[in-house]
């Protein structure tokens, strides 16, 4: 294949990681901004729903397309329940001490991970999906007579792929919808921006937390859910996700959400773009790097603005 | 007595004691002990950072890993000697320590963390790219004929033994009159309260970056010491994994004092060890232990009978 069709084979794997990535950073984003912890169990509440997306739809056995509507309304539920009891019994304890929730979420980590190990095995297992016609994407070129079209042999996308890419566009309006608009969303404002005052106005922060740990979880599952069929389950897909959320969070500024999605499709995008053209390890160490810079010459994200 | 002279007197007992279990434990424990005794310089050399300083680090790893590679490249592809290659190993740790602490310590708290484990990512994803050299996930071996040291073969089981309780014992010795030293007392005002330890004119930055270096170069003599007496190098001992190990262990033994790494070593040694014929899924125990521990027990076994029973314990 020649540059320009490749490049755009890759932009078009990139985006359907990008709406993935931008599901379950903001997740994270949004535990940050609210209860102000870092969750680093996050990227195995991502590997329980694409396990438990695999485990509903081999249960249920009929047409994919049934067996996928049921995870996607279960396996996000789940997990948001496993989360916000998680919060309730442990994280409430400890007070939410930034130090102390970091150690618990690690072992929290390792207790989902190596549960999934014991009950899902080591295998990595896929689902169906529930839909997959190939797209053929056309390409241009200039001939004698002006501009034509052409269909470059492999320049394609599945159907699948593009709802991806529209279900994920669809959630994060409704996660905007809800922090913007509602009730709960404005509730969940005041908690993120003066805790105390809040629970002085009768809003029962303890509760609001079990809810936002819960949504975040959610967000990941629902991520995992739709990727599933494109990447298989496994007990250990979690580890990506984390380290590439807390990239998209850092880089989007901590706790601001439109950063989060600039973010995530910038790295999203960059991520599969340069995985195509370059080795996949380098891609991650610079990507890493770059990171770590940033955190250390601009804590504050590159989008957010400097603490006053 | 004294607090020091009583303390003291505690380190030798407990160094006569792992001198003495040589000659009664059976050969598989001997083993396990001499093990647990590099792997306990490690988590000393974390506690340096973690438990006097109060600076809570997830990339520790890459000091480890940087001592055991500097080595077992150096003897590998340099062809050197191992009493050289463990100079370089600790050299590349210090390069690798002055570097990272340099940049990891203009932020604090959780961005400090997460900066600690992004580097040490990178550091696991070099080992990785550069497989060639590494061989990666695989690793490799250090040749028996490669391990010798001022004439003993570090091989054997004895020997082995003896070098790793000299390592052990030099180290536990040496962090029991360091932090009882001014610099010690200095490095628990930081952690006690950093705005205070400069208000009285401690420069918190420079003893912060000295514990960093000291914590990592301590780190990493483990990892080259690891490499030579157990001949093995691979890049699970870079993974996120081992930097979290350190950190559990000293949770476990109690943070900030002198002999709860080699406690919190012992016992997670032994339970992933005994809890082997349940699960193979032995990270779920240590989930659970981590879990546990910041729950209920956050000053750990020593930190609790200091805090409970025996107030005078270093």
């Amino acid at each position: 294949m020649e540059f320009g069709p490749h490049l755009l084979l890759a932009s078009l794997e990139g985006a359907v990681s990008a709406a993935v990535l931008a599901l379950t950073a903001m997740g994270l984003s949004i535990v940050f901004g609210v209860m102000r912890i870092v969750n680093v169990a996050h990227g195995e509440f991502f590997m329980l729903g694409a396990v438990l997306a695999w485990w509903i739809a081999s249960m249920i056995g009929a047409h994919p397309a049934v067996g996928f509507v049921v995870a996607i309304v279960i396996a996000p539920l789940a997990v948001g329940v496993i989360a916000a009891v998680a919060d309730k019994v442990i994280l409430q304890r400890i007070g939410y001490d930034p130090e102390r929730t970091i150690v618990a979420t690690i072992g929290l980590l390792y207790i989902l991970q190596q549960a999934a190990l014991m009950t899902f095995g080591p295998d990595a297992r896929p689902v169906t999906p529930p839909f997959n016609q190939r797209i053929d994407l056309p390409w241009f070129e200039f001939t004698k007579n002006g501009l034509g079209l052409f269909w470059p042999w492999g320049l394609s996308i599945t159907s699948y792929k593009l709802f991806v890419v529209l279900a994920a566009i669809l959630i994060l309006t409704g996660v905007w919808l809800l922090m913007t608009r509602t009730r709960f969303g404005l509730i969940m404002r005041a908690t993120q921006q003066d805790r105390e005052m809040s629970q002085a106005f009768g809003v029962p922060v303890d509760n609001v937390f079990a809810y936002v740990f819960g949504l975040g979880a959610a967000l990941a599952a629902i991520g995992a859910v739709l990727v599933v069929p494109v990447q298989q389950a496994h007990y250990l897909m979690g580890h990506d996700p984390l380290l590439l959320s807390f990239i998209v969070v850092i880089i989007g500024g901590l706790g601001s959400l439109p950063g989060t999605v600039i973010a995530a499709v910038l790295i999203g995008m960059s991520d599969g773009i340069i995985s195509v053209f370059f080795s996949p390890t380098l891609a991650k160490i610079v990507a890493t790097m770059a990171v770590a810079m940033v955190l250390v010459f601009r804590p504050q994200g590159l989008v957010g603005k400097a603490a006053s | 007595m004294t607090r020091e002279q009583k303390s003291l007197w505690l380190h030798a007992a407990v160094v006569l004691v792992l001198g003495a279990l040589y000659f009664v434990l059976p050969e598989y424990h001997a083993g396990n002990l001499a093990r647990i005794m590099v792997l306990a310089v490690y988590a000393m050399g974390y506690n340096l950072l973690f438990g006097y300083t109060g600076l809570l680090s997830l990339g520790h790893a890459m000091f480890f890993a940087a001592g055991m590679y500097g080595f077992g490249l150096a003897v590998n592809h340099g062809g050197l000697p191992a009493g050289a290659a463990v100079l370089i190993g600790i050299a590349a740790t210090l390069v690798v320590s002055v570097v990272v602490g340099f940049l990891a310590l203009r932020t604090r708290d959780v961005a400090f963390m997460i900066v600690m484990l992004m580097f040490a990512q990178t550091g696991y994803l070099i080992i990785l790219y550069f497989g060639e050299f590494t061989r990666g996930d695989e690793g490799f071996v250090v040749q028996q004929a490669q391990r010798g040291l001022f004439g003993f073969d570090l091989s054997a089981q004895g020997i082995r033994y003896w070098a790793a309780l000299i390592l052990f014992s030099a180290c536990l010795l040496g962090i029991a009159k360091g932090v009882n030293s001014r610099f010690g007392k200095a490095l628990v005002a930081v952690r006690e309260n950093e705005e205070r330890a400069r208000m009285l004119g401690y420069d918190t930055h420079r003893l912060k970056f000295l514990a960093v270096v000291l914590s990592g170069v301590l780190s990493g003599a483990a990892g080259a010491a690891y490499g030579l007496l157990f001949g093995y190098i691979g890049s699970t001992f870079a993974t996120v994994q081992y930097s979290i190990f350190p950190l559990l262990w000293v949770l476990l033994g109690g943070a900030g004092t002198t002999l709860g790494p080699f406690v919190g070593v012992l016992f997670m040694f032994y339970l992933i060890d005994l809890s082997s014929f349940l699960t193979d899924a032995y990270m779920f125990i240590a989930g659970i232990a981590l879990l546990l521990l910041t729950m209920f027990a956050p000053k750990g076994i020593v930190g609790q009978i200091r805090a409970s029973r025996v107030p005078w314990l270093p």
